[in-house]
């Protein structure tokens, strides 16, 4: 049977994870169909068609499923899934909501947060932050898994040209009402699929001395990253977490600057290629996974960093 | 309105996590054991809520061995009312902790019930959701912010893109990240007083759940080690280095 991938997008267009999520699914087997629901997302489900590892595209319509509600999805999923072995999406906040939704409805047992397919039923995870590996065999029949996207190299995004088939809408989940989002719209890169990440920590003290890391986020074209400290204190938003609760990031290269690396954030960055770390503390656990370590004030170090980048006549982008 | 909170005991947040040798899994023996950070949100947020008026009644929930009563007792300790224990040995799996927490909602009756985003031992991020989708009740998951108005919860979400605000009709499941309050210590006094509150204990084996497990545990391994890296003297060398050597910049 052939294994039903879910498509994460904004109705315009395809969420960059999806394609992660697709090289995953054609690892568990090469017949791959995938499920768009949404509203006005005839553009998004042709680009999905396009996906030479997708062969074919169920398409369903609906004002209530604009929103990505988990509550309006499951019940479609639920319906396909007679015909599938395995429904797989991305462990990101999308597939981390729906996907237990789907799997309680079909009575399985969901294997969340993947990086390997050792076989079709076979999948390495991590567990406890990523301080162990557990290898889990999936005896239930049908199989719910979600991927780690950062784990799976995006497949390629165009040569496909699957057939799109309409299914019908379910009915819409009346005790969930949709309110409102608010997205952090930056012109930086997406924080999990960025080059570089620039990340500070409760170091950097306040919000304002955030700028020290724009700037050289800027100049590198990186992606602006977090610890949980900082995101609580309030210096910066949500959306830039990296850690175990918060974003995996696997990066070239993560500057973390103020971090002192509690095994949480670690969970969220240490299979980047490069680390730095910066940090006045020499103790810090952050510099036992960093290449390179520099001990320093980061008050001062960052605009001498600055400063350094200034005199490259290059900067890879 | 009353609420039922789910607690769950796992290995505390600051134990670093040793293999065991034969590769079935963590060491825990000796090992120090505290509530899922989030559950302990979860607590929080059901006890605001009573303090504030809006809840009569706050129940905590564990499904557990022997020991995992201490999470229900802390619990107890910080404000919730009573305790409900269903024993167990071994661990089970969310979708058997989700049909035993369904049947506890079916006797219970709460109009809302919270627990914690993810487990911070196994990390599967699931048991929310499904119990949810048994009773076919709304989910709001990853919470940092939760308005209680008439029947209706009004919750932010944390989602990757940002936030996500969204209307949910009393009953319904929500799931706390650790965002949503800064949960408080117990008092002395108050821990002596939890003594005296009821924990009600229950054999899972009474609950006529199929608990059975689903999935197999071939092979727990340490992850792969980073190489120890250089500490540089200053920005030039740092810069250099990423240049030239690292060739990332």
């Amino acid at each position: 049977m052939a294994v039903l991938l879910i498509a994460e997008h904004n109705n315009k267009e395809l969420r960059p994870f999806t394609l992660n999520a697709a090289t995953a699914a054609s690892q568990i087997d090469s017949d791959v169909h995938a499920v768009i629901i949404g509203q006005n997302s005839a553009d998004a489900a042709k680009q999905l068609s396009e996906l030479p590892v997708v062969k074919k595209v169920l398409s369903v319509e609906g004002a209530h499923y604009e929103n990505f509600t988990a509550e309006n999805f499951a019940p479609v999923i639920v319906k396909l899934a007679e015909n599938y072995s395995h429904i797989v999406c991305s462990a990101n906040t999308f597939g981390k909501n729906l996907m237990p939704r789907i799997a309680a409805h079909l009575d399985t047992s969901q294997v969340s947060d993947i990086i390997k397919v050792i076989s079709p039923d076979t999948f390495l995870r991590p567990i406890y932050a990523g301080n162990a590996f557990a290898t889990i065999k999936s005896n239930d029949a049908k199989r719910c898994v979600t991927i780690r996207p950062t784990s799976f190299d995006p497949c390629e995004s165009t040569g496909g040209s699957a057939p799109i088939e309409k299914v019908d809408a379910s009915e819409e989940f009346s005790n969930t009402k949709f309110i409102k989002r608010e997205e952090i719209k930056s012109d930086r890169p997406e924080l999990g699929t960025a080059r570089i990440v620039v990340s500070g920590g409760r170091g950097m003290q306040s919000g304002d001395n955030f700028k020290l890391i724009t700037e050289i986020a800027d100049k590198l074209g990186a992606a602006i990253g977090a610890s949980r400290a900082a995101v609580d204190a309030g210096y910066i938003s949500n959306d830039h977490q990296v850690g175990q609760t918060g974003k995996v990031v696997v990066p070239d290269l993560y500057i973390a600057v103020g971090i002192s690396g509690a095994i949480q954030h670690l969970a969220g960055m240490k299979e980047s290629k490069v680390i730095v770390a910066i940090n006045k503390d020499g103790e810090a656990p952050i510099f036992s996974v960093a290449d390179y370590g520099l001990e320093a004030d980061l008050f001062e170090a960052l605009p001498q960093f600055m400063e350094e980048l200034n005199k490259l006549n290059t900067i890879q982008k | 309105m009353k609420i039922l909170v789910a607690v769950k005991r796992v290995i505390d947040y600051n134990v670093q996590i040793r293999v065991k040798e034969d590769g079935t899994g963590v060491v825990t023996d000796n090992v120090k054991m505290s509530t899922n950070p989030p559950d302990d949100n979860a607590i929080e947020e059901a006890v605001k809520i009573k303090e504030a008026g809006k809840a009569s009644e706050v129940v905590a929930i564990t499904v557990g061995e022997e020991k995992a009563q201490e999470t229900v007792r802390k619990a107890l300790a910080v404000g919730a009312d009573r305790g409900i224990h269903v024993k167990v040995d071994g661990t089970l799996e969310p979708l058997a902790v989700s049909k035993i927490l369904q049947k506890i909602v079916d006797k219970e009756k709460p109009d809302l019930v919270f627990m914690g985003k993810q487990a911070i031992d196994d990390d599967c991020n699931q048991t929310g959701q499904m119990l949810s989708a048994l009773l076919n009740w709304p989910q709001a998951t990853f919470a940092s912010k939760i308005d209680v108005k008439e029947n209706k919860l009004e919750v932010t979400r944390e989602i990757d893109e940002g936030l996500e605000t969204i209307e949910i009709n009393v009953p319904a499941i929500v799931t706390c990240d650790l965002r949503l309050n800064e949960p408080r210590y117990a008092s002395l006094p108050n821990i002596m007083k939890a003594k005296k509150k009821p924990i009600e204990e229950i054999a899972a084996s009474d609950l006529g759940v199929d608990v059975s497990p689903r999935l197999e545990q071939l092979k727990v391994e340490e992850p792969p080690k980073r190489k120890a890296g250089i500490k540089v003297a200053n920005v030039a060398e740092l810069v250099q280095k990423l240049k030239n050597e690292a060739k990332v910049i």
